[in-house]
């Protein structure tokens, strides 16, 4: 076995941009190998490929022995390889709790209860994860959500780890544990291959072999110590900017920092006893502080001990629980509008919007805040300078990496000249130079311009530029001093060793936050080792895995599920009773031209049938029915002509008149058949008044209702509206079930791990069957015990039809979820693709022989026709499964085809 | 001035966002043309295309006529059974709303003034036909009769003539008021979930925290979301109005269109504040997706625009009072077939901008509570 992995030629382009450019590698196997290199030169983009999560575009890749392009060999090795995407925590559930997610990922690979219980047990009493396998992954800092993403790619002993940026955002003591942890296993698995991109140089150093990137290149390979010894440089960050190429080098120097200048100044920041609870939980703990004008002051402490919640409360987006906070003296007054114009806030996650262009988002940024219309483009040009994004300008954020978003992040916070720059974690996963050019900039700026600038910081060197730092943990400020009278404090060398030795003092002290345990004991679980061996055929485990995902978030989420099984029900109380066909209480007006004995009488004819029809006052002329019947104050004018009566001695055939308002055409139809009921009503009576004519009618029609005789609203509708709301509750809450992985990031879980697209979508799918079905019999119930609709035919018939029923509009649900790729759009698609065919093409109004086109087509194919067909002969006419047969199959079929496209639709790669 | 300028630079950015996401813009115009196209077409004429069957036992002149006098569109050629038993099987499939028995000795007993009786059955599980279908049924049995019978007696005609005329849809064309209820209800659910989902977007995404530490209120942050997706709307709905429904579907318009449109913008006031409101009550994207189609169904199937206002009962009128589609209905109609003007759709403009002040009040006080 020569290397882990080979690549040749490989080239990826992102629309024009080119992210590898005939990239050729070999990757030593059995090593620890690092990845550096700038910001957006093709790190996470190879390692994506080489992970099989992303498609191959160009070249050939080889990993484990085998073709990369080759879908059976992904499949074979894809058990052997882990991968843990960039951004804090991407691949996790945050509604899931830590033993939930590694229990998901658990299944994932086959493993049964007894084994994973062994690996999460170990996996998170080495991590230092134990204390909070319950909490919810969403609620962890973010060095927590590193480990157990780190956790839950080892859970299953890869030959192959691949980690993009891990410790990025993780604090030194979190780092140092993890890198223990990687060694730790390394030593058990003695065959293990790590590959990892990082931006901190002092965790290269420690690697045994580094691949040195820029441009999509590679630039040199080598161990450590021989790339030191090429370049001739004393470390890992001057070697890494040598080896760069000229025109990214210039301007790079040494910084140098001028003292601040010691006469006393006004404070711009002060905290006083500030203290921030949610809950029982005290995340901010009466912190004291007072940062002087121009001064740079630092804050360094471990993941989760209330940097970010500190920061929150100055800038007025959380209210203090307790204690006060200044700026300029004044207490933080959320609604005070011209305060904010003076601060420059930059939040931990990426917090600008995605889908406009960087120069869109700076020039929104300067609009908003109001630069005067001359300095906003050189203004923007120089942000685009100093944070060097002038060749992205016109990319999406999202289409950049992470160190490159945080850069525009800092240029749109200083964009307006803020007076105090809040900077929470600016500069995490950003490249040496370009850190080292922003810190250039933060100088300059408290030097020459007097700002504030308020920072918090993972990386030591950036400490030490720090005026002042304060050293935070569990919610309490440890210390506060400049960093050197910090490190003489303790008598140690670098801070970093301080900074550890502060948190462990606090850490025993206060014995809240168990840190790692020492790797004494825990060799007990790779022998379980040969026991994994994910089946490649269909599996039910991986398969129940994401049901049971599904499940617990929606269990997590009870308003959604209450709202689908409340909510249905109202609904079909209030359609059932809304929903009638027959038209009532009709307004119309008489214009009486005649004022005859005889045209009363006709008019009486009229007011008989008080049921239909309801009189209004009498029409006065014609203007005056003109006007009433535009302004829809009645829907029918009648006018008796004049000489009515006389003619109708005559038997001149006198005609009345009838005006009908024809905007509703439904409705102007029924009232048209009402008009020539009376009418003929009015016929008869006069025939038989008259001695000589012939008395009632020739021939009588018998009209019979069938099914529900008495011709009731409910009976009819009921039947009706459950196939409706089965419809459009369950393609809804199925709508977002791909779709939101898609933009949550957690899709990668697809890409990388074993389980097949169709396990994927039936898991999904299958958590909504069952509450369509709990839906569907809550209705069922309901129906028969409250509203009195009962089913007339086979139960069993009905239940069953529901149960495929379901299926395909769950199934329904999923294929827009597939086939979109913003919530939004899942939604808007998913309520076209059901409201209007089942509302308008299903025969709930119309029956489907009498539509024509597009709709009469949608009509046929539609699942909503079929089970309103099985719905109305359950229960009303009657009917059992084998007179529904052709329904019952039409159903059958179309399910699993819904199910299938979905499949076809997905892809198992990323693009 | 401050403010003003705010507010259009936030709405300009979420035109721009719209913009991006390509298959939402698809759906847009899919919904504002396809959708209201094959929504006009495809309601049926009532009755129309009605499944007849007939059992004739009676094989005589005046049978032979009734059944010729099933015609398209109304009713498609009625199909001749021999027994009872078929008939049933055939109403139990759903294959035929309407069976008609004629007995024996119809003609003869017609003819001698024993007022024979036909059978009708209807299959009262099809609610829209099964009413206004038996009505034309009955009316064609006893026209058919008649004018066999006066033929055969050489009788007068009726002594009063009654002369039905439809005002504003001299046709009763399905497609007219068809096309128009489509439009309202695109124009319903888009506003809604148009700035619904871009404030839990913003808020999954942290963008709104971004907002909110910068020289921004959460009233221009609503406003802006207000008039861009309104925007987006009305400008959609009028190329619709004029392209799809007047050109393609070729309704005549009675009224004013700009009246119109006046309407569209106050009711997109109160359905994008509606839009808003729900996304401050909604934690997430999947809550948000339940409660609006919660919302959704008995906003289209209740407002008047599927079956007439009129005919619900009174709770439920009242109820939909307080949608702003009720009004919106009876305002579209009125303008755009019955030419109504201002004077007559006021009290409906009052509704619905009384009904967005509401809800615009309402969202905006959850909003700065939800952000907060």
């Amino acid at each position: 076995m020569s290397g882990v992995a080979q690549l040749a030629g490989v080239t990826l382009r992102y629309g024009r941009t080119c992210a590898l450019d005939r990239l050729d590698l070999e990757i030593p196997a059995n090593r620890m190998v690092g990845l550096i290199g700038p910001d957006g030169v093709g790190k996470s983009s190879l390692l994506a490929l080489i992970s099989g999560a992303r498609r191959i575009q160009q070249g050939s890749i080889s990993v484990l022995d085998g073709d990369m392009a080759d879908a059976a060999h992904r499949r074979r090795v894809c058990p052997r390889i882990a991968y843990m995407p960039q951004g804090l925590g991407k691949n996790l559930y945050p509604t899931l709790t830590v033993r939930e997610n590694l229990e998901f990922f658990g299944r994932l690979f086959g493993q049964d209860r007894a084994e994973r219980d062994a690996r999460i047990a170990d996996l998170t009493r080495s991590t230092g994860l134990a204390p909070f396998t319950e909490r919810p992954a969403g609620k962890l800092s973010g060095g927590m959500k590193q480990k157990l993403g780190l956790c839950c790619s080892l859970i299953h002993d890869p030959d192959l780890l691949i980690l993009d940026e891990p410790t990025t955002g993780v604090d030194p003591l979190a780092r140092s544990q993890f890198w223990e942890l990687i060694e730790r296993i390394r030593d058990n698995r003695a065959g293990m291959s790590v590959l990892v991109a990082t931006a901190y140089m002092d965790e290269a150093q420690r690697f045994d072999w580094l691949v040195v990137m820029d441009d999509g290149k590679v630039l040199d390979t080598g161990s450590p110590g021989e790339i030191l010894a090429r370049t001739g440089s004393a470390d890992l960050e001057t070697a890494f900017i040598a080896l760069l190429p000229e025109e990214k080098r210039r301007g790079h120097h040494a910084l140098e920092i001028p003292p601040l200048a010691a006469d006393s100044r006004e404070a711009a920041i002060e905290a006083h006893g500030l203290t921030c609870r949610f809950g029982d939980f005290v995340a901010v703990d009466h912190v004291d502080f007072r940062i002087e004008r121009g001064e740079i002051f630092g804050f360094l402490g471990s993941n989760g001990c209330g940097k970010s919640t500190t920061m929150k409360m100055l800038t007025g987006l959380l209210p203090a629980s307790e204690g006060q906070a200044l700026l300029f003296g004044q207490p933080v007054d959320p609604k005070d509008i011209d305060t904010r114009r003076r601060v420059g806030y930059m939040s931990q996650a990426f917090s600008l919007y995605g889908e406009l262009t960087v120069l869109q988002n700076l020039e929104l940024h300067a609009r908003l805040f109001h630069l005067p219309e001359a300095q906003r483009t050189p203004r923007i040009g120089e942000m685009l300078d100093r944070f060097d994004l002038r060749q992205v300008g016109d990319s999406l954020p999202e289409q950049l990496p992470l160190g490159m978003r945080q850069r525009l992040s800092l240029a749109v916070a200083v964009l307006h000249n803020p007076e105090i720059l809040i900077l929470d974690e600016p500069t995490s996963g950003v490249d040496p130079v370009a850190r080292d050019n922003f810190w250039e900039l933060l100088i300059q700026l408290s030097r020459q311009d007097g700002v504030t600038i308020f920072i918090s910081t993972h990386f030591m060197n950036e400490a030490l530029r720090c005026d002042r730092i304060s050293m935070m943990h569990a919610g309490r400020v440890l210390d506060s001093d400049s960093p050197r009278a910090l490190m003489e404090k303790r008598g140690l060398p670098t801070l970093e060793e301080t900074f550890i030795a502060y948190l462990r003092d606090a850490a025993s002290a206060g014995g809240d936050e168990p840190l790692a345990e020492s790797p004494a004991a825990d060799t007990a679980a790779p022998a379980a080792a040969d026991a994994t061996a994910p089946s490649e055929g269909f599996s039910p485990r991986r398969l129940y895995s994401y049901f049971l995902r599904e499940a617990t978030e929606l269990r997590r989420d009870p308003i959604r599920g209450s709202l689908a099984l409340l909510g249905t029900l109202l609904l079909m109380a209030i359609m059932s009773y809304g929903i009638t066909m027959d038209v009532e209480d009709l307004k119309y007006a008489v214009l009486d031209r005649d004022q005859s004995g005889a045209s009363q009488d006709y008019a009486l004819a009229l007011s008989g049938s008080p049921r239909y029809f309801t009189e209004q006052p009498p029409l006065t002329d014609y203007a005056d029915l003109d006007r009433r019947l535009r302004g829809g104050e009645i829907s029918v004018a009648v006018e008796i002509p004049p000489n009515f009566g006389r003619d109708l001695k005559r038997g001149a055939v006198p005609q009345v008149a009838f005006w009908i308002d024809g905007a509703m055409p439904m409705r102007a139809d029924t009232v048209k058949g009402y008009v020539q009921g009376i009418h003929q009503r009015y016929l008869e009576e006069l025939a038989a008044r008259d001695p000589a004519g012939q008395g009632a009618s020739l021939a009588e029609v018998a009209l019979r209702y069938r099914y529900n005789p008495n011709v009731l609203s409910l009976p009819a509708m009921v039947p009706a509206v459950i196939p409706l709301l089965l419809m459009m509750i369950p393609a809804m809450l199925t709508a977002l079930g791909v779709v939101r992985e898609k933009e949550l990031g957690s899709i990668t879980n697809l890409y990388t791990t074993p389980v097949t697209r169709l396990e994927f979508l039936l898991g999904k799918q299958l958590i909504y069957i069952l509450i369509g079905l709990i839906n569907f019999l809550m209705l069922l119930v309901f129906a028969v015990a409250v509203l009195d609709v009962p089913v007339s035919g086979s139960l069993s018939a009905l239940i069953l039809g529901a149960l495929l029923y379901v299926a395909c509009s769950t199934g329904l649900g999923l294929l827009m979820s597939t086939v979109t790729n913003s919530q939004i759009a899942a939604i808007f698609g998913t309520t076209i693709v059901t409201l209007l065919p089942a509302i308008q093409f299903s025969g709930l109004l119309h029956p489907v022989s009498a539509l024509e086109g597009i709709g009469a087509l949608t009509g046929q194919l539609y699942p909503t026709s079929h089970f309103l067909t099985i719905s109305r002969g359950a229960f009303s006419k009657a009917l059992g499964l084998g007179d529904l047969l052709p329904y019952f199959i039409a159903l059958l079929v179309t399910a699993p085809l819904l199910t299938l496209i979905s499949v076809v639709g997905l892809k198992k790669q990323e693009r | 001035m401050r403010k003003l300028s705010n507010i259009l630079q936030l709405g300009l950015k979420e035109l721009r966002s719209l913009y991006r996401d390509r298959t939402m813009l698809a759906l847009i115009v899919y919904s504002f043309s396809l959708a209201i196209y094959s929504s006009a077409t495809g309601v049926p004429e009532s009755p129309y295309r009605a499944t007849v069957a007939v059992i004739d036992e009676d094989r005589s002149q005046v049978s032979a006529r009734i059944l010729d006098a099933f015609q398209m569109p109304y009713f498609i050629q009625p199909r001749m059974l021999q027994s009872q038993e078929q008939m049933d099987q055939g109403m139990d499939r759903g294959d035929y709303t309407f069976t008609l028995n004629i007995p024996p000795k119809f003609q003869q007993d017609l003819l001698n003034g024993r007022q024979p009786t036909i059978q009708l059955n209807v299959d009262a599980t099809q609610v829209s036909q099964a009413f206004t279908g038996a009505g034309h049924i009955q009316q064609i049995v006893s026209t058919e009769v008649d004018a066999f019978v006066k033929r055969y007696r050489g009788e007068e005609a009726v002594p009063v003539q009654a002369v039905i005329r439809s005002e504003f849809n001299p046709n009763l064309t399905r497609a007219w008021f068809g096309s128009i209820n489509e439009v309202v209800n695109q124009i319903t659910m888009l506003s809604i979930i148009l700035t619904g989902a871009a404030l839990i977007r913003e808020r999954e995404h942290g963008t709104i925290e971004h907002l909110l530490v910068m020289p921004i209120t959460p009233f221009e942050i609503m406003v802006s979301k207000v008039w861009a997706m309104g925007l987006v709307v009305l400008l959609a709905s009028g190329l619709s109005l004029h392209f799809v429904v007047e050109g393609w579907l070729g309704v005549p318009i009675a009224g004013s269109i700009p009246l119109f449109l006046l309407g569209t913008a106050l009711h997109l006031f109160a359905t994008t504040s509606m839009g808003i409101f729900f996304g401050t009550v909604a934690q997430s994207m999947p809550q948000l997706g339940m409660l609006f189609i919660l919302v959704l169904i008995p906003l289209q199937i209740l407002s008047g625009g599927q079956t007439p206002r009129e005919s619900m009962p009174e709770p439920v009128q009242n109820i939909m009072l307080a949608a702003p589609t009720t009004h919106f209905i009876i305002l579209a109609q009125g303008i755009l077939f019955r030419g109504a003007g201002l004077a007559v759709v006021w009290p409906q403009l009052l509704a619905i901008a009384s009904i967005g002040g509401v809800f615009f009040v309402g969202a905006l006080s959850r909003l700065r509570k939800s952000l907060r």
